[in-house]
C-alpha cells in the first residue's frame, strides 16, 4: 500500500482525485469518535422525548391527581411512568417539560452569547489598536465580576421572567466567545483575501460580515456546543435555588430541589430528574469534545 | 515585585468601582424603598426619615454616600432581619463560609494534584483512564445533584454521616459531606490540569537529565517535575476560589449551614435588597483579592516572570 500515495501524487489535478475538504475530514473524524456519536444519539433521544414524550402520557404537566398517592414511585397501571411528585402531579410529564425548558434555555441563551460574543470579538479584533485595547479591557473587568451573583440580583429585582433568564445567562456567557473570536479575527486580518477586499473598497462592517465571520465558524461552533451544557447548568442552578422557573412550570433544577427535599421518603423524585440532567450534560460535553478534536486535530 | 503588586492593586480599582456602581444603581431601580414597607408612615415623618438617610438628595450625592459607607464596611440595615445590619450578618456568616471554602480549595489542590500526577505517570493505562473518567464525572455533574445523592447514600441509607446541619460548628462529622461536595468539581479540574501539564513536563529535557543522572523516580517527580507542573494549578486558584464561593451558596442552602451563602439566598428570596447587595459586594472584593494573591504567588513561583 506504500505506493498508493505515490500514485495519487502522480495523477494530474482534475483526474478523479477527490479532495477532502476541512469539513468532510472533520465529519469523518467525528463519526469515528464513539463517545461523541453516543452523545449525539442520546441528545437526539432526549430532544425527541422532550418534544413528543408528553404525548405518550394521558396526563398534563400541571394536573393534580387527588386520588393517587402523592410522592408515589412509578405506577405503570395508572400511566405514572416516573411516579408522582409531592403535589400529586405526573413526574414523567414534568421531567420532560423540564427537558423542554433546559434545552430551550441552552439553545437560546447560547445564541444570545454567540451573537454578542461574535459581534464584539470580531469588531475588537478587526479594529485593533486603541479601540481593541479599550474593548478588551472592558471584557477583563467583566471577567472579574461575580456574575452569578448579578444574575441572581437581576432575577430578584425584575421578577422571575424566563426570557430575562435567557438574556441574563447569555449576557454572562459571551465573554469567552468574544476572546476566542477576537483572537481568530486578529490572525485573519492580514491575510491576502481580506486585503483584497479592502483594495476593492469593501466597507469594514461588510468585511466582518462577509469574510471574517464565515471563516471563524469552526472554533465558534465548537465553543457553542461547550456553552450549551454550561448554560443548562446555570439555569438549573438558578431554578434549584428557587430563583429561576416558577410553578406550575418546571425545570430540572426545580425538580431536583423538590426531590432533594423528599429524598428520604421518595428517592425517585430526585433520581429521575437528576439522571436526565446528568445524562444530557455528559452527552453535550462528549459531543463538544468530539467536535473540538474533529475540527482541530492538532489540539489532541 | 512591589511595582507589580501596586500595578495590580490599581488595576483592581475599576473592577471594584464597576461592582459598586452596578450594585448602587440596581438597588435604586429596585421597587420599594427602606421606609415604604408594610407599616405606612405619615408623609412628614417619611420625609424626615428620608432626609436623615440622605434619600432626598440628588442621586450623585447618594451614590457618593453609598460608596464611602461601603468602603468603611457599612452596608446599611437589613430589610428582613430585625436588629441586624448587613455588616453584622456578613461577619456572623463569614467564619463558617471561610472554613468551608478554604478547606475545599485545600482539598482540591492536594487530592487533585496527586490524582493528576498518578494519571500522568500511567498515561494511557487503566489508572489514567480511571482518574480521567472520574474527573469527567466530577466536572459534569453539578454539585447540587452530587450533594443530595451523596446525602441519600451516606446519610440516609448507610447512616454514616449526618444528612444536614452544621452541628455546633466544632463537630467534624457535620463538615465532611458539605466540604467534599464543594471540593469534588474542583478536585476534578485540578486533576485534569495537573495531568496535562505533568505529561508535558515529563517530556522535557531537564527531567531526562534528572533521570539520566540516576535520580530516583520519586525525587524526580517531587523535586523537579512538580514545581513546573503545578504552575497551571496555581493560576487556576483564582477561578477556583470564585467557583467555590458560588458553589458554597448552593451547598450551604442544601445542608442548611449558617454561612454567608445561605443569608444571600434567604435575602434574595425575601427581597432583602441591602443584604443581597452587601453580599455581592463582599464576595466581589473577596474574588478580586484572591485573584491578586494568586497573581503575586504566580510571579514568585515562576522564574520566567521574575523580571516584572
Amino acid at each position: 500500500m506504500a505506493v498508493s500515495s505515490f500514485d495519487a501524487a502522480a495523477k494530474l489535478p482534475g483526474q478523479n482525485v477527490r479532495g477532502v475538504s476541512l469539513w468532510q475530514s472533520a465529519g469523518r473524524r467525528l463519526i469515528r469518535n464513539r463517545a461523541a456519536m453516543g452523545g449525539l444519539i442520546v441528545l437526539t433521544v432526549v430532544a425527541l422525548l422532550a418534544a413528543f414524550g408528553p404525548l405518550l402520557s394521558p396526563h398534563k404537566y400541571d394536573d393534580v391527581f387527588w386520588d393517587v398517592p402523592f410522592s408515589a414511585p412509578p405506577d405503570f397501571a395508572n400511566h405514572f411512568y416516573f411516579g408522582t411528585d409531592a403535589n400529586g402531579r405526573d413526574l414523567f410529564v414534568r421531567t420532560l417539560y423540564g427537558a423542554r425548558i433546559s434545552l430551550m434555555v441552552g439553545i437560546l441563551a447560547s445564541m444570545v452569547s454567540l451573537i454578542i460574543g461574535v459581534v464584539y470579538g470580531a469588531t475588537a479584533g478587526f479594529l485593533g489598536g486603541h479601540a481593541d485595547n479599550v474593548m478588551m479591557r472592558i471584557v477583563d473587568i467583566m471577567y472579574s465580576l461575580p456574575f452569578m451573583f448579578f444574575v441572581i440580583l437581576l432575577t430578584v429585582f425584575f421578577g422571575r421572567n424566563i426570557f430575562l433568564i435567557f438574556v441574563a445567562i447569555g449576557a454572562v456567557e459571551w465573554l469567552d466567545m468574544a476572546r476566542i473570536v477576537r483572537g481568530q479575527t486578529m490572525s485573519l486580518k492580514h491575510r491576502e483575501f481580506i486585503e483584497a477586499a479592502h483594495a476593492f473598497g469593501v466597507s469594514g462592517p461588510a468585511i466582518i460580515r462577509r469574510h471574517i465571520i464565515p471563516n471563524i465558524l469552526g472554533p465558534v461552533m465548537v465553543f457553542v456546543t461547550l456553552t450549551v451544557p454550561k448554560v443548562i447548568l446555570l439555569e438549573s442552578f438558578l431554578s434549584f435555588l428557587g430563583l429561576g422557573v416558577q410553578e406550575p412550570m418546571t425545570s430540572w433544577g426545580v425538580l431536583i430541589a423538590d426531590g432533594a427535599r423528599s429524598m428520604e421518603s421518595a428517592p425517585h423524585m430526585l433520581l429521575f430528574p437528576a439522571t436526565f440532567l446528568a445524562v444530557t450534560l455528559f452527552s453535550l460535553n462528549f459531543l463538544g469534545d468530539g467536535l473540538r478534536d474533529a475540527l482541530d486535530p492538532k489540539d489532541r | 515585585m512591589l511595582s507589580f503588586v501596586a500595578k495590580r492593586l490599581l488595576g483592581a480599582i475599576p473592577t471594584l468601582l464597576a461592582i459598586m456602581t452596578i450594585a448602587f444603581f440596581m438597588i435604586r431601580l429596585a421597587p420599594g424603598g427602606p421606609f415604604s414597607s408594610e407599616r405606612a408612615v405619615p408623609p412628614e415623618i417619611e420625609a424626615n426619615l428620608n432626609r436623615v438617610y440622605h434619600l432626598d438628595e440628588p442621586l450623585v450625592i447618594q451614590y457618593w454616600h453609598y460608596l464611602t459607607s461601603v468602603l468603611v464596611g457599612d452596608f446599611g440595615p437589613s430589610f428582613s432581619y430585625k436588629d441586624y445590619n448587613v455588616t453584622e450578618l456578613i461577619w456572623t456568616g463569614f467564619p463558617v463560609s471561610m472554613q468551608l471554602g478554604l478547606t475545599a480549595v485545600l482539598l482540591a489542590v492536594i487530592i487533585g494534584s496527586i490524582l493528576g500526577t498518578i494519571a500522568a505517570l500511567s498515561q494511557n493505562r487503566a489508572a489514567d483512564y480511571g482518574v480521567m473518567a472520574a474527573a469527567m464525572t466530577g466536572i459534569t455533574i453539578p454539585n447540587f445533584v452530587m450533594a443530595p445523592l451523596m446525602t441519600l447514600v451516606l446519610g440516609v441509607y448507610l447512616h454514616v454521616l449526618p444528612a444536614g446541619g452544621w452541628g455546633d460548628g466544632v463537630q467534624f462529622q457535620y463538615k465532611i459531606l458539605p466540604i467534599v461536595a464543594l471540593a469534588l468539581p474542583q478536585i476534578a479540574y485540578v486533576a485534569r490540569l495537573t495531568r496535562g501539564s505533568m505529561i508535558e513536563v515529563l517530556r522535557s529535557n531537564y527531567i531526562r537529565t534528572a533521570r539520566a543522572k540516576g535520580l530516583s523516580e520519586r525525587l524526580t517527580i517531587t523535586r523537579h517535575a512538580a514545581r513546573a507542573a503545578l504552575l497551571p494549578v496555581v493560576s487556576y486558584l483564582g477561578p477556583a476560589s470564585a467557583a467555590v464561593i458560588t458553589g458554597s451558596v448552593v451547598i450551604e442552602q442544601i445542608f442548611s449551614i449558617p454561612g454567608i451563602g445561605r443569608y444571600f439566598i434567604q435575602g434574595a428570596l425575601n427581597r432583602d435588597y441591602t443584604l443581597v447587595m452587601g453580599v455581592v459586594i463582599f464576595y466581589g472584593v473577596l474574588i478580586i483579592a484572591f485573584n491578586l494573591i494568586v497573581d503575586v504567588l504566580y510571579g514568585v513561583l515562576d522564574p520566567k516572570l521574575s523580571h516584572r
